[in-house]
């Protein structure tokens, strides 16, 4: 039998990296978002293959739940002109691929290049085979809750200004919006609202 | 299970202090959903409040030569980060001092504003204190992500949405450089904490340590050189400057540069010290080149925000000279012309901000300065002082954060770039005294018809803050030592 987590590794790997062309290929930008979809799924395959699975279902929440859906309907509200795009692609190819090669070179001299430092293992703050017997979630949540103590209230704290940067860039309090007040639809009686009236009777029938 | 020992809260006092003013600002402004001047005015007292508050306990804690580290060595302090918090807490609080009456003209009535200058100060603390490259970059996007907030703030007007979309992109770019250097970094070290990386760096010679450590350093170089607005990553600044309300401009022109050419510092000094010679000739090139530039493109300036921003271009060539020489008198050099700066840059913009009102839109260009000399001689006796302190006229403070600074250039060997920086502030010179002379010689124009008269704002804490920047710079001769003495002590606080 062969070893199965080589073979799930590949066939998720080899997902993960087809999706990932034809994110950037399709023509239809709506298929592209569906396939940056299928990308993180098996990215999330591959996180699980390393036993990151916190890592994983973060991934699915985070991006496939509330990113890629963002993506969707922000694509498909924009209406895109293919052409307009192709003559970009076009007009840029040469520079784009000239840069793209020089940097493609330049990681893997860097690569060639590359070595660890021999004191480097010791210094790693929670290395994965210290923690044995603990599933990878706690032992992230350890790590947070106590080390990272600090970096994860100022990252909470980031947020915070994010949210209120969205409110105050975006919330314009507009006149006359209907705004549905229940109280006030409760709170309403046939009175205010019915008025009967005599009609004259100005016909000569 | 991890031994954990809770941190010792009391150190991080100034941090939450000013956290929680910004959280009580923000609950009170959401709350109350009032609108009314006098209402964002109590809020912005609030936070100045705060800043002096904060400002209090940081200096009753700190003792002289002490050095503590807390959150497991992520966060730490000594003479030299003490040092730099005093002068970003002071410009948060001068900048919100001089802008809240300008900023109530401009109709930017949004509570936020007060409570992002707080956070964005918060950040700053963060960065200066981080002695790890995480805390480091959690404290920067603190700071940068309350900024781009408020080069947005005036939404409705197209130059400062441009601004800040600009200014968003490219600082997001400077981040990622940030992060590629720091996880390049960590590949090679395991990592993130400064003491570590230095440990590391010493045990192996610089010959066999891989390349890919320097390009981190160089990514990390480009990053911070990005927030300084140094050369060849100055391009957003004279268009962020243009398009901001002036009063924000002024806040980014304040403290963010502070914190972050001292944090730049520290990162050359402390983790990669020892590639010295690696760090000095990029620092060397983006010094020259800033000064160059900073001299040369302002001439041809219409625009007085834009003219600022070549001018503060100039500026941070000159602290990175400093940067450059490395040694102590290096470090010396670099506080004393970050204070002095500070000070001219507080009470420039305190001016402009103060010409401002109903008829008036606000100064744009330098002619719109022309005739305030017999309007208002007081605000144009003191925009001449910073101006001549500016362009470096001795006895005014301006000319002694030059000379300290070409002191270190010249002890640590860099003569060119000292005689470079000589003949620059030469040339920046004349755009100084070109705002001096439209403001005492030119004629006041006939059209448009704006009545001066009105055109001014003015309130008490604005009035404080100005006077006490121009007594500094006119008699920072006589007694400079408080601030020369509070440098020395910073730059022997780093370990050589």
């Amino acid at each position: 039998m062969i070893n199965m987590t080589a073979f799930l590794f590949y066939v998720f790997s080899i997902v993960l990296l087809s999706a990932a062309v034809f994110v950037v290929s399709s023509r239809n930008t709506v298929h592209g978002v569906l396939f940056l979809i299928l990308a993180f799924f098996n990215a999330a395959g591959l996180f699980i293959l390393a036993h990151a699975e916190f890592l994983a279902m973060m991934l699915i929440i985070v991006y496939v739940g509330a990113v890629a859906v963002l993506f969707l309907f922000v694509v498909m509200m924009l209406n895109i002109q293919i052409g307009e795009i192709q003559f970009v692609i076009r007009r840029y190819s040469l520079i784009g691929s000239f840069v793209g090669v020089i940097l493609a070179i330049e990681l893997v001299l860097m690569l060639v290049n590359w070595h660890t430092s021999p004191g480097a293992f010791d210094l790693t703050v929670a290395p994965i085979d210290l923690q044995k017997g603990i599933p990878n979630t706690q032992a992230l949540g350890n790590l947070l809750y106590t080390h990272y103590a600090l970096i994860f209230q100022a990252a909470g704290l980031i947020l915070l200004i994010a949210m209120v940067g969205a409110i105050v860039l975006t919330l314009r309090h507009r006149e006359g919006v209907r705004r549905q007040i229940v109280g006030d639809q409760f709170a309403r009686e046939v009175k205010d609202c019915v008025q009967l009236v005599d009609i004259p009777r100005t016909s000569k029938g | 299970m991890l031994h954990f020992y809770i941190p010792d809260l009391k150190l991080i006092l100034p941090e939450i202090i000013i956290t929680v003013t910004a959280l009580l600002i923000l609950m009170v402004g959401s709350f109350k959903k009032n609108t009314y001047p006098s209402f964002l005015r109590r809020l912005s007292h609030y936070a100045i409040i705060g800043f002096i508050l904060a400002l209090g306990v940081l200096v009753f804690q700190h003792h002289p030569g002490e050095k503590w580290v807390t959150f497991e060595g992520q966060i730490i302090q000594d003479d030299y980060i003490y040092f730099a918090k005093i002068l970003v807490l002071s410009a948060s609080a001068g900048v919100l001092a001089i802008s809240v009456p300008s900023m109530l003209k401009d109709q930017i009535l949004s509570f936020e504003y007060p409570a992002l200058i707080l956070l964005a100060t918060v950040g700053m603390l963060l960065m200066i204190g981080a002695n790890d490259f995480l805390s480091l970059f959690v404290g920067l996007e603190m700071q940068s992500l309350s900024l781009y907030i408020l080069a947005a703030l005036n939404r409705d007007q197209v130059a400062s949405s441009e601004a800040a979309l600009k200014y968003f992109i490219l600082g997001a770019l400077a981040t990622t450089f940030y992060l590629y250097g720091v996880s390049l970094g960590y590949g090679f070290s395991g990592t993130t904490s400064f003491e570590s990386l230095v440990a590391l760096i010493r045990v192996e010679s610089v010959e066999v340590l891989p390349i890919s450590l320097f390009i981190a350093l160089v990514f990390i170089v480009a990053s911070f050189s990005f927030k300084v607005s140094a050369v060849p990553f100055h391009m957003w600044t004279p268009d962020v400057y243009q398009g901001c309300p002036l009063a924000i401009t002024a806040y980014i022109a304040a403290a963010p540069k502070v914190a972050a050419m001292i944090i730049f510092l520290r990162l050359m000094v402390i983790p990669f010290m020892l590639l010295y010679g690696e760090w000095q000739s990029i620092i060397v090139f983006v010094s020259l080149a800033s000064m160059i530039l900073g001299a040369f493109a302002a001439l041809r300036q219409t625009d007085l925000k834009r003219l600022l921003a070549y001018s503060t271009i100039g500026q941070m060539g000159y602290v990175l000279m400093g940067v450059a020489a490395g040694n102590d008198e290096g470090v010396q050099s670099v506080f004393v012309y970050l204070t002095i700066y500070l000070v001219m840059i507080i009470g420039t913009f305190g001016c402009l901000l103060c010409l401002r009102g109903k008829a008036f839109s606000g100064v744009q260009k330098i002619e719109d300065l022309s005739g305030i000399s017999i309007l208002h001689p007081k605000i144009a006796f003191i925009l001449a002082i910073f101006m001549f302190s500016l362009a470096g006229i001795p006895p005014l403070a301006g000319f002694f954060a030059k000379f300290y600074v070409f002191k270190a250039a010249i002890s640590a060997g860099l003569f060119s770039l000292a005689i470079v920086g000589v003949l620059t502030s030469v040339v920046a010179t004349y755009y100084y005294i070109k705002i001096v002379k439209v403001m005492y010689f030119d004629d006041i124009p006939m059209t448009p018809s704006i009545s001066y008269g009105e055109a001014i704002i003015l309130s008490p804490e604005k009035i404080v803050i100005l006077n006490l920047c121009a007594i500094f710079i006119l008699f920072f001769f006589a007694f400079p030592n408080p601030v020369l003495e509070l440098a020395q002590q910073a730059a022997l606080a780093l370990p050589n």
